[in-house]
């Protein structure tokens, strides 16, 4: 066997599973996103409750991975109980090597389990394990020590798991994997709550057979000294994401209390540079992967009444986690903000959706339209830590109905209380850290997810200041064809921070000594076609574009390229969708 | 001759680019004939722990091998002789590090070579080819 084309399926109500072998899906698709989309449009019927035993949880890897560095990401489908429909979010961690060394390609999760429950993956098959013992155990962090003490297979194996706020079906709640990985975005750990599902731990450590062993090993070479030599990589490596605070607000295009400002003098505070300079404590990879973003800080605190008694704790930080809880909130002293990210790590939250609820939560509040009988007491204020760290406790304890309402994220809150104006979300997903223009907000509205990776729209914004702003029509037929490019690498699947050193060329020999034929011509068709098959998805499941809703906020602020125009918004928009739907070769947009 | 050291398990940070070269040395990818290991301290937060052969002088492994298919290693390690191992296993039991490792699919034990492969794969220099005296303790 070279390609990965087992396909594990998973019942959780008659607690039964089997593998199928699908060469035809990762011979036509090659794995991942195109895999995944599939495999969702097979199981998830229309009107599925996102919530319901109906929806599946699709996760899939590709043939590069095991195989190469930097192909290190599993890809997770499912409907999204934040905004109703498409639900895709990425992780890496050990999750994607794990899967394909037990000998699986994709995994499909379906029913829903009467008890909690935790599942045990190995190649030799599924164990359905009880978990009513570490149910309610609020922090992922401790489901993970849990499971890890319970399960063999240290150092290949994953461990995914949903803190309280998945238990709670907090529509934003994540999948926490290998404590500082996650599916973040889009309510996969609401997912996992309503199937009673507490963890899954995946262990494999197989071998995977080439095509030519000499070509593969030179692959490899090339690869490998492409990606220690990037300076690219050297970036993620050196700062980490979080390098890209200072020029955003130096450009004006950092998100701020809301997005009434979009720069800050404390910036500095909350900035890659200063979090590296004294509170980097670790740097980790994923597996296989020798770029080692994930950037931990160690924050040293004392015990109050406590003399010489200090507990360490270790915080991942990154771009959005500081743009969502930090800038957005105004929280610009850093040590609140890493105790702001750790409990919303903890309860297993998704920070950017989170952040961006608890900003209009605040100006709601400032305007009046919400008071402390909404939020038990709390007065939120911009910069407050503190109480912001209560109300995070709040959303995922859900005492009242406005609780559970935010809980449902910033779109469904603000049809309720008002403020539509400034609920910044996009397709009902909260929005990302840029306002660096309109092409940013453009990919929000057209990307398949409804987010910044979909087609990175802040790139063309940025890249723009040089020169000149497209017009909306090149815009758009710029982010299509990024997003179908992006269809590919998250097939293969590798890091879309690899996106340069997996050019064409690349992918084409690496999937050669995978097995995998593909022509040369046909890659960009392909992923069109997985787009296209994802818009369908979300026409079936009530999508409609025109009904898409433009926050009255980002026409407000000024963004680095001026005021943002929402005619050059909605003729984009418009015409993303003509392209997507035209017989007009993707190469050439 | 030289042999494989751990310089500093703190600079790791659990990419595992080693087991890959490891089991790459067979032109094949995956990790199952990987004779080395980095698996987290208990979490990812605490660091990482690399499993390499300690070249011990008096080799346990070596001892407890019923068909003497394990022979000293010039300059610290031992070496394999797969066509005299029955897969018994007892190798394994024996190492106190838990630096052998099992092939299934062979049936046979993955036991480090000290060929130095993996350290030309170690972005941040965790691992090194050195010469170590028969009783210095190495990391």
């Amino acid at each position: 066997m070279k390609l990965p084309t087992n396909v594990l399926n998973i019942d959780l109500t008659r607690r039964q599973y089997s593998v199928e072998d699908r060469a035809d899906l990762f011979q036509y698709y090659i794995g991942g996103t195109g895999v995944a989309t599939n495999l969702l449009r097979e199981n998830c019927p229309k009107g599925a409750d996102p919530l319901g035993p109906d929806n599946p949880i699709i996760f899939a890897v590709g043939p590069l991975v095991g195989l190469y560095p930097l192909a290190s990401k599993t890809v997770s489908m499912f409907k999204s109980p934040l905004t109703g429909n498409l639900g895709e979010s990425h992780a890496g961690g050990r999750s994607a090597i794990s899967i394909r060394l037990a000998g699986y390609g994709a995994i499909v999760i379906r029913g829903a389990s009467e008890s909690p429950i935790y599942l045990s993956i190995k190649d030799t098959g599924v164990e359905f394990k009880d978990a009513s013992g570490i149910w309610g155990i609020a922090s992922s962090v401790t489901t993970g020590r849990v499971v890890r003490e319970l399960e063999t297979g240290a150092g290949t194996r994953t461990i995914m798991r949903i803190g309280s706020a998945g238990e709670n079906l907090v529509r934003y709640a994540m999948v926490t994997t290998e404590t500082y990985r996650h599916f973040g975005r889009l309510g996969l750990g609401a997912v996992f709550g309503s199937k009673k599902l507490k963890a899954l731990a995946i262990c494999g450590e197989m071998g995977l057979e080439v095509e030519s062993r000499k070509e593969y090993r030179k692959a490899y070479d090339d690869i490998y000294r492409r990606a220690v030599e990037s300076p690219l990589m050297r970036k993620y490596h050196d700062i980490g994401t979080s390098v890209n605070i200072m020029p955003l607000n130096l450009l004006k295009g950092l998100p701020t209390r809301n997005l009434t400002s979009v720069s800050s003098a404390d910036a500095m505070n909350i900035s890659g540079e200063h979090l590296a300079e004294e509170y980097l404590g670790r740097r980790v990879a994923c597996a296989h992967c020798p770029v080692a973003c994930i950037h931990i800080a160690g924050l040293r605190e004392p015990y109050e009444n406590e003399p010489y008694f200090y507990k360490t704790t270790m915080i991942a930080y990154d771009y959005e986690l500081l743009y969502s809880l930090g800038s957005m909130l105004g929280v610009f002293d850093e040590k609140g903000l890493l105790r702001l990210i750790d409990s919303v790590e903890i309860w297993g939250l998704d920070a950017m959706s989170t952040g961006v609820v608890l900003a209009w939560a605040t100006e709601a509040m400032e305007k009046g339209l919400i008071t402390e009988v909404e939020t038990l007491g709390l007065n939120l204020k911009w910069g407050d830590f503190d109480t912001y760290s209560k109300a995070v406790e709040q959303i995922v304890k859900q005492r009242n109905e406005f609780y559970v309402n935010i809980a449902r994220g910033v779109e469904y809150a603000s049809k309720i209380y008002g403020g539509e104006d400034f609920a910044l979300a996009f397709g009902g997903n909260e929005m990302p850290g840029y306002h660096t223009g309109p092409v940013t907000h453009i990919g929000s509205l057209t990307g398949a997810r409804h987010s910044h990776l979909d087609a990175a729209g802040y790139s063309i914004d940025q890249a723009a200041l040089k020169g000149k702003l497209p017009d909306p029509k090149e815009a758009a037929a710029r982010l299509l064809k990024e997003e179908v490019w992006r269809q590919i690498l998250s097939s293969l699947v590798v890091c879309f921070f690899a996106r340069n050193i997996y050019d064409k060329d690349t992918i084409l020999k690496t999937l050669e000594t995978a097995g995998h034929t593909v022509a040369p011509d046909r890659l960009y068709g392909l992923g069109l076609e997985i787009l296209r098959e994802k818009n369908q998805f979300k026409l079936e499941h009530g999508f409609d574009a025109s009904a898409l809703r433009i926050p009255k906020r980002i026409l407000e602020t000024d963004s680095p390229h001026g005021k943002v125009r929402e005619s050059y918004l909605k003729e984009a928009v418009d015409e993303f969708y003509r392209l997507l739907a035209s017989d007009q070769d993707p190469e050439k947009f | 001759m030289a042999r494989l050291v751990v310089m500093d398990a703190d600079r790791c940070v659990g990419c595992q680019l080693c087991m890959f070269a490891c089991n790459r040395r067979f032109g094949e990818g995956g990790l199952e004939k990987a004779a080395l290991k980095v698996k987290s301290t208990g979490g990812f937060e605490r660091g990482f722990v690399v499993v390499v052969c300690r070249a011990c002088p008096d080799p346990p492994c070596l001892k407890v091998c019923p068909v003497d298919a394990l022979d000293y290693r010039k300059g610290g390690g031992v070496i394999l002789n797969v066509n005299k191992c029955i897969g018994c296993g007892r190798c394994v039991d024996a190492c106190p590090v838990n630096a052998v490792f099992w092939d299934k699919n062979a049936n046979k034990p993955d036991i480090c070579v000290h060929c130095g492969y993996c350290v030309s794969y170690c972005p941040y220099d965790v691992l090194a080819m050195k010469e170590v005296e028969p009783f210095e303790v190495a990391n």
